[in-house]
């Protein structure tokens, strides 16, 4: 589903990832960890299109189609989803209308007919179970004074609703206590069918507990220094960093 | 170049939807500006002569006057003597009721969206529309005329109720007020009126629809709305001008006059010509509107949606006379391009218990200016006076100018004003957070300007307020629609 080669992506002329490699098959979850400033949330925003973000070398392919050439919000229309880590605040403008213009510019763009008001309302209470997620919240501003466990569950809930084929939760566990924690897991792990992939982005094991990865990668300085299965995040949780750090440059010594 | 910014300049490159004119054969004054041509004017309309004394002692004293300066906008001195002060379109013969009215000029209207059928017109909204210098019709005039309410063009209500135009005129905006209220006394051409008897809840919106299509010549419209004891009216205006590269003038007064416990909601969407993208042409927009809570318990709501002229210089304004009144003022300015908007409020607390309200929401875009000037008085008697002003501005992009010139005058300790500001960025993180659930970055700019001015959209009437939310977008998409 998705095929990241060798990817190098740059900020303001600074290389951040220099040379990252992964397949992604429907159906898997990946969890991306790595000590602060290796570059995880560099991976996310690029496979999302931030425009500061400059690819400088490598590919990314997305079912089949190259994503480095796709505008935010294509990729967005193509079944990308990034979970962010800090959602913003939109004023204003609710959740609801906010959510019915794009469920309708994702079914605009795959040749699907609008959604009108009451199949629209109808989806989003569905969705709402799943999520745990109270209307009142949704008809107030988007993002605007909710708490952080009222952002991620916002965003679990958008994930919901836009049925993405590929979710990229970008440090979702962080500001959570552990209910919360709880039913973000419960919420994702709920939206995971044999099509869809996840990529879980996280500094801590704690998420890991409840949202159970196929595959753990360890990024350090822009590229996967080590893979394995959930047993490596364990590991990493008993041994922190440094000893990934001090195996790669004992190796290269 | 940021992305914001990218999309923003995409945005200056479009044009304005109304932009077209029309040939018609049209009864005019010869240019320039002089006593002869006022008296051209009111015999043109056969006026009384009252009302052409009333015009020539404006006249005198606007020859005194001059053109204010302290504006935070900039033009060109207008050149009054080049302009025209009347032209109107040639009628075979003065129509009675709409189906009179000439099929050519209701066509221009069609296709502004705007249809004079009264089968066809949405229900529940009167229609006044004036074209350059002259009221072409009214709609619904009869089912109004059961009610007792009064609704017409100015002319007409000069012909048909003299003794209440008599009354009113000038009672709340003295011919004398000001430089450019002073002008439009001297020389108005025409203009709705609107009279709500003692207890009539008036069952639909009135509206009046200007439209300046003749070259070289300046629009002077009045608006005269009387609003007796327990009565309720809601009021729309919109107003729209051909392209043209040279400079118009309108130059309107509105005045509000409401008694014990009368209601009057003046709501104006105002989408006049604003200029091409380098600031060429575009109409100057110096209008007087005012209002008085005369009465026990009256109140006055203004809101205006504010995205055309090239400069605007207007400032609805409540006098708070009668104990316990109410005075509001909602607006959203928009400016793009080159536009210039100087635009705001006046409060004036004189009774007692008397509360006002102001929320400004200024837009400005391209290489705009938009400043908010507002001014709250607390006079000596008005006890337990209450003010709460809010003025916020939104910039998008890093050309553009926001201003706030907020002035208080208090002189009752027991008053209370409240003043709150904000001013802040479209910011790339919202535009992104959008597009990453695949919202176009057109459609997330519409999405989030709306969001900021629903306070003020809110208080529209429904229809107007789906045509102004899509007018703001099409705006700042620079279509200007």
């Amino acid at each position: 589903m998705l095929s990241i080669k060798n990817l190098h992506a740059a900020i303001e002329g600074s290389p951040i990832l220099n040379g990252i490699n992964l397949e992604i098959k429907p159906g898997e979850v990946h969890a991306i960890m790595g000590p602060n400033g290796s570059g995880k949330s560099t991976l996310a925003s690029v496979l999302a299109g931030r425009e500061e973000y400059e690819v400088t070398e490598g590919s990314v392919t997305f079912k089949g189609k190259d994503i480095l050439e796709l505008s935010p919000e294509d990729r967005a229309r193509e079944g990308v989803f990034l979970a962010f880590q800090y959602p913003v605040e939109i004023p204003g403008v609710s959740s609801t209308n906010f959510l019915r213009t794009a469920v309708n510019q994702v079914r605009e763009y795959r040749g699907e007919s609008p959604l009108d008001a009451v199949k629209f309302l109808s989806l989003m209470k569905e969705k709402m179970k799943l999520v745990e997620i109270d209307q009142k919240l949704l008809s107030r501003a988007l993002n605007e004074g909710f708490s952080g466990g009222e952002k991620k569950k916002n965003e679990i809930f958008q994930m919901a609703m836009l049925e993405p084929s590929l979710s990229i939760l970008d440090e979702t566990d962080s500001g959570l206590d552990i209910d919360a924690l709880k039913v973000v897991a419960n919420g994702v792990n709920q939206l995971k069918s044999k099509d869809n992939a996840t990529i879980v982005v996280t500094h801590y094991q704690r998420l890991l507990d409840y949202i159970v990865p196929d595959y753990v990668h360890v990024l350090y300085k822009g590229k996967i220094v080590k893979s394995g299965t959930k047993e490596l995040a364990l590991e990493l949780e008993a041994k922190g960093y440094d000893w990934i750090k001090d195996e790669l440059s004992g190796a290269t010594v | 170049m940021s992305k914001d910014n990218e999309i923003l300049e995409e945005f200056t490159s479009k044009e304005y939807e109304h932009g077209w004119s029309v040939d018609y054969e049209t009864d005019e004054a010869p240019i320039g500006l002089n006593e002869n041509i006022i008296r051209w004017i009111s015999s043109k309309k056969e006026e009384p002569k009252w009302l052409l004394d009333w015009r020539l002692k404006a006249f005198e004293q606007w020859s005194k006057m001059e053109e204010p300066t302290w504006a935070n906008v900039q033009y060109p001195k207008v050149d009054l003597q080049s302009l025209r002060f009347y032209s109107a379109p040639k009628q075979k013969s003065k129509p009675k009721s709409i189906s009179d009215v000439d099929p050519e000029l209701l066509k221009i209207y069609e296709r502004l969206g705007i249809s004079l059928n009264e089968q066809k017109r949405l229900q529940g909204v009167a229609v006044d529309v004036v074209l350059d210098s002259v009221s072409v019709g009214t709609t619904f005039k009869e089912t109004l005329s059961k009610l007792g309410v009064i609704f017409c063009s100015f002319s007409e209500a000069v012909k048909e109720h003299p003794e209440l135009v008599k009354k009113y005129l000038g009672s709340v905006v003295p011919a004398t007020d000001n430089y450019y209220a002073a002008l439009n006394a001297a020389v108005f051409s025409d203009g709705s009126f609107c009279y709500i008897p003692k207890g009539v809840r008036c069952p639909m919106e009135l509206s009046t629809y200007f439209r300046i299509n003749a070259a070289n010549t300046g629009q002077f419209e009045r608006t005269l709305i009387v609003a007796e004891d327990q009565s309720y009216v809601s009021y729309l205006e919109g107003c729209t001008a051909p392209q043209r590269d040279e400079n118009q003038l309108h130059a309107a007064v509105v005045e509000i006059y409401a008694k014990e416990n009368a209601e009057v909601k003046y709501s104006t969407v105002q989408n006049w010509y604003p200029g091409d993208k380098d600031g060429k042409g575009g109409i100057y927009n110096f209008v007087t509107k005012r209002g008085i809570c005369a009465g026990d318990n009256s109140k006055i709501s203004w809101t205006q949606v504010e995205t055309g002229s090239a400069v605007t210089w207007k400032y609805p304004s409540c006098i708070l006379k009668g104990n316990n009144s109410i005075g509001e003022f909602y607006s959203v300015a928009v400016t793009n391009n080159y536009q210039q908007a100087d635009t705001g409020t006046k409060m004036i607390h004189i009774g007692k218990n008397t509360r006002s309200r102001i929320v400004s929401k200024g837009i400005s875009a391209g290489k705009s200016q938009n400043s908010y000037r507002g001014q709250v008085q607390v006079m000596k008697r008005a006890s337990n006076a209450r003010n709460f002003s809010q003025c916020d501005s939104l910039l998008m992009g890093d050309k553009c100018g926001a201003h706030t010139f907020p002035y208080i005058d208090i002189q009752n300790s027991s008053a209370k004003v409240e003043h709150e500001a904000t001013t802040s960025k479209i910011g790339e993180d919202q535009i992104f957070y959008c597009n990453q659930r695949g919202i176009s970055s057109e459609d997330a700019v519409a999405l989030i300007v709306n969001g900021y001015a629903k306070e003020v959209l809110n208080q529209l009437p429904m229809e107007f307020a789906v045509e102004a939310q899509k007018l703001l977008a099409l705006t700042l998409e620079g279509s200007v629609g």
